[in-house]
């Protein structure tokens, strides 16, 4: 067992750290080679394993910045570049496109297969018909990736022909930063990346999971240290808050918790790469920690700042509803917790 | 022990359920269903009929031209008003000052005072909080220092609700800063909002709401008249305020409608084939706040019944505060969490005053995650629920 960070990776981390704190914008996020991070060499990057993901999310958390990374670098450019798809991954490696996947519906919740969009042949192409709800990060995207059903029933992923009719998109900001769009297609022409996708999807939801729970991770402990701070310096009574115990052990227990999100994720990253039901098992294990762990932590920083912890004004807000956040995508803790005991069913079936 | 209610009593809340349903307009009940910001003329209009009615202080004596409901009716009125959609009925001048003048205040100021706060002539906001005194609020430096028949008042006022519609405040001064402790030294001040010196700013708060203001007081000038009690001893007076503060404070109407919403909106959802109401776990934790507040109604009761037989409600009222805030701000969680995928785009429009755009998603889906943030105030004003637990400690517990 070695929980030391590897070489090159203890550089990245660091220096993504400082660029980050210099308010670093995205192109300066590109620049440092931080979406190249997150590929494979084979596609151009120089990383893509759990332990690049789990960094970079991390130190993106800590500084509570808001970027494109997890919709374009790991969810819907990781397809691209599962499909193979050479040219639009270098683009997005160079900071020169940006990726959306449109793949959840209306009313489908966090269902892993919604689709009741449906893909039809059109000529030697394909056209798409349906509609997408909360496509994060859909608005800046030039590369729109889509998932639907296809005409024997499996699920289809295209690339959309963002210029061509039949698209329309309605924009919305999102609670702690980014935007997304609902997203409505009347037979919008499109190319086939891939014909039978749903474990190719799954995968890479993994990731994204992965990625969402390391971005919590830092966020978390960008919270705990602005409220350990605010604990040291506001005064009542004649004493920083912090000198009185009922504050202490609250601190303490978000410490323990969030120590327990790291491991989470730890394990998660590991075992990325492992067989369908162990990589999904530690999926829906980090996000049901994740999920409890981030209310605690927005719901007692708050409580333990007082007034303050709930003006817009002030560095708590903003993280506090980016990492509750958390918990309204690739499912929540209720579903990653009847997911993980349906999952724990199927190892006991299969265990000797 | 007998638990059913009184015919009269009985007969009351029908008469209150008839009214909520005649003279409700759909229109405000709308806006409070959806979560949308009440401006001056909602509370205005809400108020209009409920005095119309003669139920505008409840909590008032007849002799001051209220109600005066006992303990029972007001919880049925709670509960009716809340169930039917109603906006709250504005604390400040009712439920705060009103109290405070009828025990403390000079017959000039009953006089001129109480009337105009019934036909709402004046807008009322609480002047307590400062910057550096929020649990620690005896440590109020914000001072009063006698000039002829003048107090001149210079400091800072923080967190103040709705401020920016009041054109009076009542305010904790200090008015003899030498004073031995920091409890003594205090007085009990309304201050006109248009005094010259007084300057009110908007707070946003992180669910982009602007509903509390900080003000600032630079030599603003206030006939002594405008104290109330006697000098020096407003600690007293805060202490009053504070209890009557906290009734009503279990928040059981907000708690039963916020209850109701939720199992709407579990109804509502999809999830798989079926929906939401229907998820097991989802279903228990629904059944796990209900336990709760049906113990806690009782608990409540209890309470109020006691204080109704003569009994002041005592610091079983920061057992109150603890349980029913925990429930609230349990069930905002839920309906967070029941809107799913559709919690997440932020629709300021939505959710404003006059905003007309339609919803993304449900319509349940604009308020669902700014109200669970908005409800975390409820654990922290009024004294949070660590002091109320430092009171139950000493006071219930002895330790
Ligand atoms: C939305 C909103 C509306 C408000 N409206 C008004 C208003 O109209 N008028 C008005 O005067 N005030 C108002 N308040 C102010 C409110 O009363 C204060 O926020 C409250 O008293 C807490 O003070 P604080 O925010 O300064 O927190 P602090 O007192 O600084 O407390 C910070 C944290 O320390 C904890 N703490 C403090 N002392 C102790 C202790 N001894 N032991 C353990 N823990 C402790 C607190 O519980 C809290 O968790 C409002 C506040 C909010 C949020």
């Amino acid at each position: 067992m070695d929980f030391t960070l590897t070489e090159t990776r203890a550089m990245l981390s660091d220096s993504l750290r400082r660029t980050l704190q210099r308010g670093a914008d995205w192109a300066a996020l590109v620049d440092l080679g931080a979406p190249a991070a997150l590929f494979s060499e084979e596609m151009g990057g120089f990383g893509g394993a759990g332990f690049d993901i789990a960094l970079v999310f991390e130190e993106l958390g800590r500084a509570c910045a808001v970027t494109p990374m997890l919709d374009s670098c790991v969810l819907a450019g990781g397809l691209l570049a599962d499909c193979g798809e050479e040219a639009p991954v270098a683009a997005i490696i160079a900071g020169e496109a940006q990726a959306a996947l449109a793949h959840w519906e209306p009313g489908s919740r966090y269902a892993p297969d919604p689709l009741m969009t449906v893909a039809q042949p059109m000529g030697q192409g394909w056209q798409i018909t349906g509609h997408k709800a909360v496509v994060v990060n859909a608005p800046e995207a030039g590369l729109i990736l889509c998932s639907a059903r296809m005409p024997e029933g499996a699920a289809g992923l295209f690339l959309l022909d963002r210029d061509a009719g039949g698209l329309d998109l309605r924009d919305t900001p999102l609670m702690g930063g980014g935007t997304a769009a609902e997203i409505d297609l009347r037979a919008v022409p499109a190319r086939l990346l891939h014909a039978d996708a749903s474990s190719l999807i799954e995968a890479r939801i993994a990731r994204a999971a992965l990625a969402q729970c390391a971005e919590a991770l830092g966020l978390m402990q960008a919270i705990r240290d602005l409220t350990l701070d605010y604990l040291r310096t506001r005064t009542q009574f004649g004493r920083p808050i912090g000198q009185f115990q009922a504050l202490q052990h609250r601190m303490a227990d978000m410490l323990i918790e969030v120590e327990q999100v790291r491991s989470a994720v730890i394990n998660l990253a590991g075992q990325i790469d492992s067989d369908r039901v162990t990589r999904e098992r530690h999926v829906s294990a980090a996000k049901v920690l994740t999920g409890e762990v981030a209310r605690l932590v927005c719901e007692e920083s708050i409580q333990m700042h007082g007034g303050i912890g709930l003006t817009e004004e002030y560095a708590l807000g903003q993280r506090a509803i980016r990492l509750s956040m958390c918990d309204h995508r690739f499912g929540d803790i209720d579903h990653h917790l009847a997911r993980f005991t349906e999952l724990g069913r199927l190892t006991a079936e299969t265990a000797p | 022990m007998d638990l059913t209610l009184s015919p009269d009593v009985i007969a009351f809340r029908d008469d209150v359920r008839d009214f909520m349903r005649a003279e409700l307009p759909l229109r405000m009940t709308e806006k409070v269903r959806l979560g949308r910001q009440l401006v001056k003329e909602d509370y205005l209009e809400w108020h209009a009929l409920l005095r119309q009615r003669g139920w505008l202080a409840g909590n008032w004596p007849r002799a001051h031209g209220g109600a005066e409901w006992s303990a029972v009716q007001r919880h049925l009125f709670d509960i009716e008003a809340t169930a039917a959609n109603a906006p709250r009925i504005l604390p400040f001048g009712l439920v705060m000052l009103g109290p405070v003048l009828m025990a403390f205040g000079s017959e000039a100021q009953q006089k001129t005072c109480l009337p105009r706060i019934l036909a709402d002539d004046d807008w009322w906001c609480q002047g307590y909080s400062e910057p550096g005194a929020g649990s620690d609020l005896a440590s109020l430096r914000t001072t009063a220092l006698r000039e002829g028949d003048h107090y001149i008042v210079n400091g800072q006022k923080t967190w103040t609700t709705l401020g920016h519609y009041a054109n009076r405040m009542f305010c904790l001064v200090r008015t003899d800063p030498q004073a031995p402790k920091k409890q003594a030294g205090i007085s009990f001040l309304l201050i006109d909002m248009d005094s010259d010196g007084v300057e009110v700013r908007p707070i946003r708060l992180i669910d982009g709401s602007a509903e509390v203001n900080e003000v600032f007081l630079r030599d603003v000038r206030v006939p002594v008249e405008n104290l109330v009690g006697t000098e020096n001893d407003g600690w007293t007076i805060a202490k009053y305020l504070l209890t009557h503060e906290r009734t009503g404070i279990a928040g059981v109407g907000f708690a039963r409608a916020g209850l109701a919403a939720l199992k709407r909106i579990a109804a509502q959802e999809r999830d798989g084939a079926g929906s939401l109401a229907e998820n097991a776990l989802f279903a228990a934790r629904i059944a796990r706040v209900e336990i709760a507040l049906m113990a806690m109604e009782t608990t409540n009761l209890r309470v109020v019944a006691a204080a109704a037989a003569g009994q002041a409600p005592g610091p079983e009222s920061s057992m109150l505060k603890v349980k029913g805030t925990q429930i609230r701000q349990e069930i905002t969680d839920l309906i967070r969490r029941a809107a799913g995928p559709y919690a997440l785009p932020f629709q300021a429009d939505a959710l404003a005053p006059a905003g007309n755009t339609a919803p993304i998603g449900p319509e349940y889906a604009p308020a669902a995650a700014p109200q669970y943030f908005n409800n975390r105030k409820l654990s922290i004003y009024g004294g949070s629920n660590e002091i109320q637990r430092g009171i139950i400690s000493k006071a219930m517990l002895g330790l």
